[in-house]
C-alpha cells in the first residue's frame, strides 16, 4: 500500500477520534486502527487472501466521507435503486457508507423494530448490548481490511428486533456510493440484534453513481438469540468500477435458525466473508451463494462455519458460472471444535467454466476436532452435461438456447432459496436476462 | 463409550515394536552444518567436482531460505547445527550374495520380519539396503544389468553414470524448490538410483529399506528413477527406524521421470518411530517427492501407507506434462498418540487429455492430528483434463483431529475436476453388527479400519501389502484393533 494512503488514513482517523469522543466507540476504533497499522493490507501470501489481490485497489486516492462533507445523494438516487417489494419494507439508505435517516423509511412499529444511528444507540438503553456485541467479528477476522472498517466506525446503524416479534416487513439496506467526482471509499457498519423468538429478513444491495471507482468495505454483524429466525440476502449487481469487501458475521448465541444467501452478478473485485458462528447447541444454518460472472469481475466467497457447541446442523451450497475473463474463488471452512459432538455439516461448491480465459479456484476445507460428527464436502469444476445438451438439441432446440436453459436450471437451485417472493422474481428475471440468447 | 475410551488408551500404551539399535561400527562426522561439512561429505564419498559445486550452490541457497510455517503441524524449532550430516557403516563390504553381508545387519532385518534371504528366496525382490546412508548390500544386480536396468546407490551412480545423474538430478525437484529440498541437495549422503532403458519392463519389484540407525543422525536420502520410453518399473520403499528419545530429522527427495508410454509405480510403507505415548521423540519426516510424466501416454502412480514418524510433511506429486498422461495417488495415513501428519498430493495438469485420481484415507486416533492437503491444477492448455479426488477421514477417539485442505485451480473450461471428502467415526451400527456375530470390539474395529483402507491397500504390490496390513494392525493394536 502506498505510504501516502497510510498517512491519509491516520490523519482522518485522528480527526474522527477527536470529533467524536464517545468512550465505547473510541476505544473500539482505536483497537481497530492498531490492528490496521500492525497487519496492513492482506497480501496474497496470506492464506485467506491467496487468490484475491486487494493491494491494487489502494493504489489510488480515495475520498472518505466525513461529517462536514455530506454526499449529494438525494431521493431520486434512492428511487433508482429501490428493490421490488420495497413498498412493504423498511428501507435504510447508506450514502458513501453513512446511514442517512432522512432518506430512510421505517415501516414497522417502534415496539417491534428499533433503528438507531450507531452512535446514538451506544449512548442509550442499548449501550450494554452494543458493548457486548459490537466488533466480536474481529476475533475471527484479524486482517487489516476488516480493521480498517473498525477504525472508522462512524455513521453506522443499529437494528434491534424485539422479543417475540415476527416481522412481516423485510429490512432493505441500500448502499449508494457517490463516485461522480472522486474515487470513493465507503465503510458501512451495522449491528443487528434479533432477540428471542423474533424473526427478521435483511436484504442488502449496492449501487455506484458516477464513473469513478468506488470501494465498499462493509461489516455487518448479526446476533441471533434463542428461537429467533434470520434470513439474510445480499445482491451484488453494481458497475464494474465498484469493488467490495463485505463481511457478514452471524453469531447464533441461542438455538436458532439462519438462512443466508449471496448473489453476485456484476462488479469489479468482490470479496464476501460470510461467517456463521454456532455459539449454542442445536443451531441450524443454511448458506447459499450464486456467482454469475463475466468481463474481468473477480468474486471471492469466503465462508466459515464455526461449530463450538454440540448438535448443530449446517448446509452450504455455492454455485458459479464463470465466463469471459472472470475469476471465481470459493473458500469454505468448517470448524468443529472439541465440544461440538454430533455436528452435521455439509458443504458443496459447483462451478461451470464457459470460457477459455475464465478461472476457478476453490478450496473447501474441514477442520475437525470432535469424533462423533458427520461432515462432508464436495466440489466440482466442469462444463454442461453433454448428454443433457444432446437431449435438448435432438428436440430441435438450438445450441444457444439449450445452453441457457441448462444454465438457468443450474442457477435455479440457489435462486429458489430466496424466500421473499418479489425479490425472487426480480433475481430470476435478472438471471434469465443475463443467460438468454440475444 | 467409556469402554471405547479405555480401549483407545490401551492403544496409546502399545509399544513401538521395531525399537532396537543395531550395533555396527559407524563412521560419524561431528555435528553441525557448514561449507566444510559439505566438502567433507563430498570428499568422503569421493565425488567429482561438479557434484560438490552443486551441493555448495544448494547450501548457499538454503541459507537464504526460511523454514515453511504453513503446514498444520507444530514442533519445537529444529537446530540444524545439532544434526550429524554423515554417518556410514565402517565395514563396507562389496557383496554379491547375502552370505557376505554383515551378520548383524541380517539379524536386524530378521527382527523386522523382512529378512533378505527370505525375500530373495520367496519373492524374487532385489533389495538395495540403505543402512544409515550408505548402501551395503545390493542383490540381483547382475540379473538386472543383463537387461540393461541400472539399479544402484546414488553415490555409485555419481561415479559410474555421471551423465545420467547430471542430466536428471534436480530436473523435477530443483535444489531451490523448498527449504528441505535445498537442505537435502546440499547434504544428501545416499539413496537409490534406477534407470530403466527403452522398452524394458523391469522383471522384478525394486526395493529399498531405509533404516535410521545412528543416534542424532539425520537421514538425507536422494532417489532418482528414470523410465525411458515404454519402460515399466515398480519401486518399493519401506522404512522402519529404531527407538530414540531425541527427534531425528529426515529430509528426503525423490524424483521420478517417466518418458513416453513409460510407467512408474512407487510404493511406500513408512513406519518410523512415532514417539512414545507422551509425544516424546519420534522422527520428523519432511519429504519432497515429485514425478513428471514427461512423455505422452506416461503414467506415475504413488501409493503410500504412513503409520510412523512424529511429524509427517509429505506431498508426493505428479506433473502431467505429456498428453494423455495419468497420475495417481493412493494414501493411507494413520496417526496415533501425539503424531501429526500433513500429507497429500499435487496434480498439475499441463498436457491434453491428462487424468489424475486421488484416494486418501486418513485415520486419527489418540491425540493426533491428521491433515490432507492437496492441489489439483488444470493449466490453460490442459484440454479435457480430468481429476477425481476422494478424501475420507476416520476419527477414533474424541481428542484427535482430522482436517482437509483441498485446493482446486482450473483455468480451462474443458477440465472436469471433482472432489469429495467425508469425516466420520466408526458407525455404531457397523460395530454392533460385528459384535452381534461374536466378534469382539477390538477385532471389529480392526476389521472396519482394514475395510476403510482397502481401496488403497489393493494398490500395493503383494509383497508389501502383507507388511502394510501388519503395520496397520500393530499401530492400532490394543485399542482400535
Amino acid at each position: 500500500m502506498d505510504p501516502i494512503n497510510i498517512s491519509y488514513f491516520g490523519e482522518k482517523f485522528n480527526r474522527l477520534q477527536l470529533a467524536n469522543p464517545d468512550n465505547l466507540l473510541n476505544s473500539i476504533r482505536k483497537e481497530g486502527f492498531k490492528t490496521f497499522n500492525e497487519s496492513g493490507l492482506p497480501g496474497t501470501k496470506n492464506e485467506e487472501w491467496k487468490y484475491t489481490r486487494i493491494s491494487n485497489l489502494f493504489h489510488k486516492e480515495y475520498h472518505l466521507t466525513e461529517d462536514e462533507l455530506k454526499s449529494e445523494i438525494n431521493i431520486s438516487d434512492v428511487n433508482a435503486v429501490r428493490l421490488p417489494g420495497s413498498e412493504n419494507a423498511t428501507e435504510l439508505v447508506f450514502a458513501n457508507g453513512k446511514f442517512i435517516p432522512e432518506l430512510s423509511t421505517i415501516r414497522s412499529s417502534d415496539n417491534e423494530l428499533v433503528i438507531l444511528p450507531l452512535e446514538e444507540a451506544a449512548k442509550g438503553v442499548f449501550k450494554e448490548l452494543i458493548h457486548e456485541h459490537l466488533d466480536k467479528s474481529s476475533l475471527f477476522i484479524k486482517d487489516g481490511i476488516h480493521a480498517l472498517n473498525t477504525s472508522f466506525i462512524y455513521g453506522g446503524v443499529f437494528i434491534y428486533v424485539n422479543k417475540n416479534k415476527v416481522l412481516d416487513n423485510p429490512v432493505y439496506l441500500y448502499h449508494i456510493s457517490d463516485a461522480r467526482e472522486n474515487h470513493t471509499l465507503s465503510q458501512p457498519r451495522s449491528l443487528v440484534f434479533v432477540d428471542e423468538s423474533a424473526k427478521l429478513q435483511v436484504v442488502e444491495t449496492y449501487s455506484t453513481i458516477g464513473s469513478m471507482d468506488s470501494f465498499t468495505n462493509e461489516v455487518i454483524e448479526i446476533i441471533v438469540d434463542t428461537n429467533a429466525i434470520v434470513e439474510y440476502y445480499k445482491i451484488q449487481n453494481d458497475s464494474i468500477t465498484a469493488s467490495q469487501v463485505g463481511t457478514t458475521h452471524i453469531r447464533q448465541i441461542g438455538k436458532s435458525f439462519v438462512h443466508a444467501l449471496t448473489i453476485s452478478l456484476n462488479g469489479g473485485m468482490i470479496r464476501n466473508n460470510t461467517d456463521i458462528i454456532m455459539e449454542a447447541a442445536g443451531n441450524e444454518a443454511h448458506m447459499y451463494g450464486l456467482y454469475l460472472l463475466k468481463g474481468h469481475t473477480h468474486v471471492d466467497n469466503h465462508t466459515l462455519v464455526d461449530n463450538t457447541k454440540p448438535n448443530c446442523f449446517s448446509n452450504e451450497l455455492y454455485k458459479g458460472i464463470i465466463d469471459e475473463q472472470a475469476t471465481g474463488v470459493f473458500s469454505g471452512k468448517i470448524f468443529v471444535r472439541p465440544d461440538a459432538q454430533k455436528t452435521n455439516a455439509y458443504q458443496s461448491n459447483k462451478n461451470i467454466l464457459l470460457s477459455d480465459d475464465a478461472t476457478v479456484n476453490t478450496k473447501p476445507q474441514l477442520e475437525i476436532f470432535a469424533d462423533d460428527v458427520k461432515c462432508s464436502h464436495g466440489c466440482t469444476v466442469g462444463q454442461l452435461d453433454e448428454e443433457a445438451m444432446y437431449y435438448l438439441r435432438t428436440r430441435g432446440i438450438s445450441k444457444e438456447h439449450a445452453q441457457s436453459m441448462l444454465l438457468e436450471a443450474f442457477a435455479a437451485d440457489i435462486v429458489g432459496q430466496i424466500k421473499p417472493e418479489p425479490l425472487r422474481i426480480y433475481v430470476e428475471e435478472m438471471i434469465s436476462e443475463r443467460l438468454s440468447v440475444n | 463409550m467409556e469402554e471405547e475410551l479405555k480401549m483407545l488408551e490401551e492403544t496409546v500404551a502399545s509399544d513401538y515394536k521395531y525399537g532396537f539399535v543395531t550395533d555396527i561400527d559407524t563412521d560419524v562426522i561431528p555435528k553441525g552444518l557448514s561449507e566444510d561439512v559439505i566438502r567433507l561429505i563430498s570428499l568422503k564419498k569421493n565425488e567429482p567436482e561438479w557434484m560438490l559445486e552443486w551441493r555448495l550452490k544448494a547450501y548457499k541457497h538454503w541459507l537464504k531460505m526460511e523454514e515453511p510455517k504453513w503446514p498444520n503441524v507444530k514442533y519445537p524449532e529444529i537446530n540444524y547445527q545439532d544434526v550429524i550430516y554423515y554417518a556410514a557403516p565402517k565395514k563396507k563390504p562389496k557383496v554379491n550374495s547375502l552370505d557376505e553381508v554383515d551378520p548383524e545387519l541380517l539379524k536386524t532385518f530378521e527382527k523386522l520380519g523382512i529378512s533378505l534371504g527370505e525375500q530373495k528366496r520367496l519373492t524374487g525382490v532385489a533389495v538395495d539396503v540403505v543402512m544409515d546412508s550408505v548402501s551395503v548390500a545390493t542383490s540381483f544386480k547382475e540379473q538386472l544389468s543383463e537387461i540393461g536396468v541400472i539399479f544402484c546407490s546414488i553415490s555409485e551412480a555419481i561415479q559410474n553414470h555421471p551423465d545420467l545423474v547430471k542430466k536428471y538430478m534436480g530436473s523435477v525437484v530443483p535444489m531451490t524448490d523448498n527449504y528441505f529440498a535445498a537442505l537435502n541437495s546440499a547434504v544428501f549422503t545416499d539413496g537409490s538410483f534406477c534407470y530403466i532403458p527403452k522398452g524394458v519392463r523391469c522383471p522384478m519389484e525394486l526395493s529399498t529399506y531405509f533404516r535410521i540407525n545412528t543416534e542424532n543422525a539425520g537421514q538425507f536420502e536422494r532417489t532418482l528413477i528414470i523410465a525411458e520410453d515404454e519402460a515399466y518399473v515398480s519401486y518399493l520403499e519401506g522404512c522402519t527406524a529404531p527407538m530414540r528419545d531425541e527427534n531425528q530429522l529426515h529430509a528426503a527427495v525423490v524424483e521420478l521421470i517417466a518418458k513416453e508410454k513409460a510407467e512408474i509405480k512407487y510404493s511406500t510403507v513408512q513406519n518410523w518411530y512415532p514417539g512414545d505415548e507422551n509425544g516424546r521423540g519420534g522422527i520428523y519426516n519432511f519429504v519432497t517427492k515429485r514425478g513428471i510424466c514427461a512423455g505422452n501416454y506416461s503414467k506415475i502412480s504413488w501409493t503410500q501407507v504412513e503409520t510412523g514418524s512424529s511429524i509427517t510433511w509429505k506431498y508426493p506429486s505428479v506433473i502431467l506434462k505429456g498428453d494423455n498422461s495419468i497420475g495417481e495417488f493412493y494414501s493411507v495415513a494413520l496417526t496415533n498418540n501425539f503424531q501429526q501428519a500433513d500429507t497429500g498430493t499435487k496434480m498439475i495438469h499441463l498436457g491434453k487429455n491428462t487424468k489424475s485420481r486421488i484416494v486418501s484415507k486418513g485415520i486419527s486416533a489418540g491425540r493426533s492430528q491428521n491433515s490432507y492437503r492437496g492441489l489439483v491444477r488444470a493449466g490453460k492448455n490442459a484440454l479435457n483434463a480430468r481429476n477425481y479426488s476422494q478424501c475420507d477421514s476416520l476419527l477414533l477417539g474424541d481428542k484427535c483431529g482430522a482436517h482437509t485442505f483441498p485446493y482446486i485451480e482450473s483455468k480451462n473450461k474443458t477440465a472436469v475436476i471433482e472432489h469429495e471428502a467425508t469425516t466420520s467415526k466408526i458407525g455404531e451400527d457397523q460395530l454392533f453388527y460385528c459384535e452381534q456375530r461374536g466378534i469382539d470390539a477390538e477385532t471389529a474395529v480392526a476389521l472396519i479400519v482394514t475395510g476403510f483402507a482397502k481401496e488403497v491397500m489393493n494398490q500395493l504390490p503383494m509383497e508389501f501389502a502383507v507388511e502394510a496390513q501388519k503395520l496397520l494392525a500393530i499401530s492400532l493394536e490394543g485399542s482400535v484393533g
